[in-house]
């Protein structure tokens, strides 16, 4: 199955490319580090040691495997296609992107580092790395944009309660590629006793492919359930894309499944247009270097990034994982695009039909969900993943449909 | 020969140390950026590393960021980057331009129509922080097939089993970044720098400049004493955002320059 020259399983080359994208566009000073990144990432994806401490972890720390949920009243209410949902949100920290800190942990660990450092956007990357830090014991330092430090408050205070150290970014704009340009400003000046722990599948070679490694365990648990539960591979599978990494997670394992067909979803914001108020770089962006790798990204005639507009903090960021890049245009995954209104209704929905509070990051894929089932036959299977919970999301829902919090009626604000 | 290449040979012939300069292409406008540009020559300056504004600077300090922010915000591009290198270069034959910046405004342009339009400009060199030698193709080969010197940074973390790679296909200069860090930030010191430049000098023919934590004439002299030369950003252009005409900017440059010239 697993043909060499027929696999679209086999990228990076030794470049770190997935077709033209990917690379490792880093400084002089970065560059070794890099090197022996990849060169220790190497040696631990061959040792079962390691592969075991993960496992145990994964087990015992953060509850996997999560489990494959067939959604029936959603299913039901939307009237077509069988939804199930990978339970992603069930882990500990309440997202998918806690299974990529631990790799990334554990292999820092094996370098010798002492200090961690992580960029995050809605705060669910930066919890999950000072929860894992806090466990081992080890100093903890978060880049966040400061206009994301104040819509997702409780993730701030969580890390603060955790024992890491928030630093708030005001350098440009202030959002999440700002908050990731300061983490490798840090990473220059601190590289002997540091370690950069990256939340999506985006950053120089072999940061994409070793997160996609580390995010793989969510499509290999979800092709095993499937088969558990249907006896056959879902038709469709579908997940939300900021940098891509939950999604290219669910989508690896199942990348020489020709015949299933795959959908990332960006953050469409307020819609693609030329005013750039969304964060769709596949749909509304093109080819650039940015953050150590070439991808596609939202930028000016001049080659100047554009800051992307989202609902969603998680989705926040103008570009997107290479290989996502790749999978575009070799067409093997298609990338559409959903608006926050379209996010919001799905919120709603997920709430009602399922008793699910979920994250706004994975709404963006429920709302494409929701599009799609009613026209596909009732034997056609669709796996979704539910990346993330929505408590981080819930004053930002509010906000967004007008209620006021503190209002013991309920009421919609006037 | 380039201008760079001419110009480190003159200086030699001399038995004189470089002097260099960077300042951001249109900060804080484009009038009083060329004018500065122009009067850097005047001021002593050898080689002028013209920074092409950048919305992500990933290895710079705030100073530098503000400038390049400054300058994006009067309406900067790549265009006028190289209009403003053009207008200096007709009253000028001689002092090399170096352009520094990161890669994507030229990966947007298109490599090719890049250099042509770069080296029609005017422009002798580049220095684009995020591409090492493992992007080689991407860049530098073709510039120095075009004729412009493409000058790599070496940095206290470029290894003895590393630096043959770095060297390799590295003209004009070789910079080395005398700390590990972003612009503006620590302070370079001349014991640690001066072993480090011994290693990269028997390593290359080619002359050794050293930047980043270099900002006042003292350190202009004694950093330049170990090496071939020094370059000030920072300093520079920290004067510029705080408003300063571009006559007192000129003095201080020169003050600089004629530390570095001393050593
Ligand atoms: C719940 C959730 N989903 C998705 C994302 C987006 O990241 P990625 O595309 O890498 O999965 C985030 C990022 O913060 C998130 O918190």
């Amino acid at each position: 199955m697993n043909d060499l020259f027929n696999s679209f399983m086999s990228g990076p080359d030794e470049q770190g490319r997935f077709g033209i994208f990917g690379g490792r566009f880093v400084s002089e000073t970065l560059m070794p580090l890099i090197l022996s990144l990849e060169e220790e990432y190497d040696r631990a994806k061959d040792d079962p040691s390691f592969w075991a401490e993960m496992e145990d972890l994964w087990t015992h720390y953060v509850g996997r495997p999560s489990p494959l949920y067939y959604a029936e009243r959603l299913t039901q209410h939307l009237g077509g296609a069988k939804v199930y949902l990978k339970r992603d949100e069930l882990n500990h920290t309440g997202a998918h992107k806690i299974n990529n800190v631990l790799g990334q942990i554990i292999l820092a660990r094996r370098m010798g580092k002492t200090r961690i450092i992580a960029e995050t956007g809605a705060g669910q990357h930066g919890v999950a790395t000072a929860t894992v830090c806090a466990k081992f014991g080890l100093k903890c330092v978060v880049y966040m944009g400061a206009h994301d430090v104040e819509r997702q408050a409780p993730n701030v205070f969580r890390m603060r309660l955790l024992g890491a150290e928030v630093i708030p970014v005001t350098s440009g704009r202030g959002t999440l590629k700002d908050a990731m340009n300061d983490a490798l400003r840090d990473w220059v000046t601190n590289v002997r006793d540091t370690f950069y722990c990256i939340g999506t599948v985006a950053g120089p070679h072999p940061y994409p492919a070793m997160v996609r490694d580390f995010q793989s365990i969510i499509g290999k648990e979800a092709k095993e359930q499937m088969m558990a539960a249907e006896g056959r591979l879902p038709d469709t599978i579908i997940a939300a894309i900021g940098g891509g990494s939950n999604a290219m997670g669910l989508f690896h394992p199942f990348l020489d499944d020709k015949e299933v067909r795959i959908i990332g979803v960006e953050a469409g914001g307020k819609g693609v247009n030329e005013k750039m108020e969304h964060c769709a770089s596949l749909t509304g962006g093109r080819p650039g270097v940015l953050h150590g790798n070439r991808t596609y990204l939202l930028q000016d005639d001049d080659g100047q990034i554009l800051e992307g507009y989202s609902i969603s903090a998680g989705l926040d960021y103008p570009g997107i994982g290479p290989e996502h890049s790749w999978l575009h245009e070799v067409g093997r995954a298609e990338y559409v695009a959903i608006t926050d209104a379209e996010a919001l209704e799905a919120f709603q929905l997920c709430c009602a039909t399922e008793g699910i509070i979920p994250a706004l990051e994975p709404c963006h894929a429920l709302a494409h969900v929701m599009k799609i089932v009613p026209d596909l036959p009732a034997d056609h299977i669709i796996c979704m993943n539910m990346c993330g919970r929505g408590d981080k999301d819930v004053q930002t829902v509010a906000k967004h449909l007008g209620f006021d919090m503190s209002d013991t009626e309920g009421r919609r604000a006037g | 020969m380039t201008r760079i290449d001419a110009k480190f040979a003159a200086l030699k012939a001399e038995g004189k140390k470089a002097f260099v300069a960077y300042v951001m292409a249109g900060d804080p406008d484009f009038d009083r950026s060329l004018e500065l540009v122009r009067g850097l020559p005047g001021a002593g300056v050898d080689v002028i590393e013209l920074g092409l504004p950048f919305t992500d600077p990933m290895a710079d300090g705030p100073t530098i960021q503000l400038a390049g922010q400054r300058a994006l915000e009067t309406g900067m591009t790549l265009d006028r980057t190289l209009e403003l290198a053009r207008l200096f270069r007709q009253g000028d034959d001689e002092t090399p331009i170096v352009m520094m910046g990161y890669y994507n405004p030229i990966y947007s342009r298109g490599v090719d129509r890049f250099l042509e339009q770069a080296k029609a400009a005017g422009i002798d060199g580049l220095i684009i922080v995020d591409l090492p030698p493992e992007e080689d193709d991407e860049l530098c080969l073709p510039a120095q097939k075009a004729g412009l010197n493409f000058i790599r940074l070496a940095t206290p973390t470029t290894d003895d089993k590393r630096l043959p790679k770095v060297l390799q296909n590295t003209s004009g200069f070789v910079y080395y970044v005398s700390i590990t860090g972003i612009t503006g930030a620590a302070e370079a010191e001349a014991t640690d720098v001066g072993p480090e430049v011994a290693r990269i000098k028997a390593a290359t023919d080619l002359p050794v400049i050293v930047g980043f934590g270099i900002n006042t004439p003292e350190k202009s002299r004694t950093i330049a004493s170990v090496a071939d030369g020094a370059v000030v950003g920072s300093a520079i252009v920290g004067r510029i955002g705080s408003g300063a005409p571009v006559a007192e900017v000129l003095d201080f440059v020169k003050s600089l320059a004629d530390a570095a010239h001393s050593a």
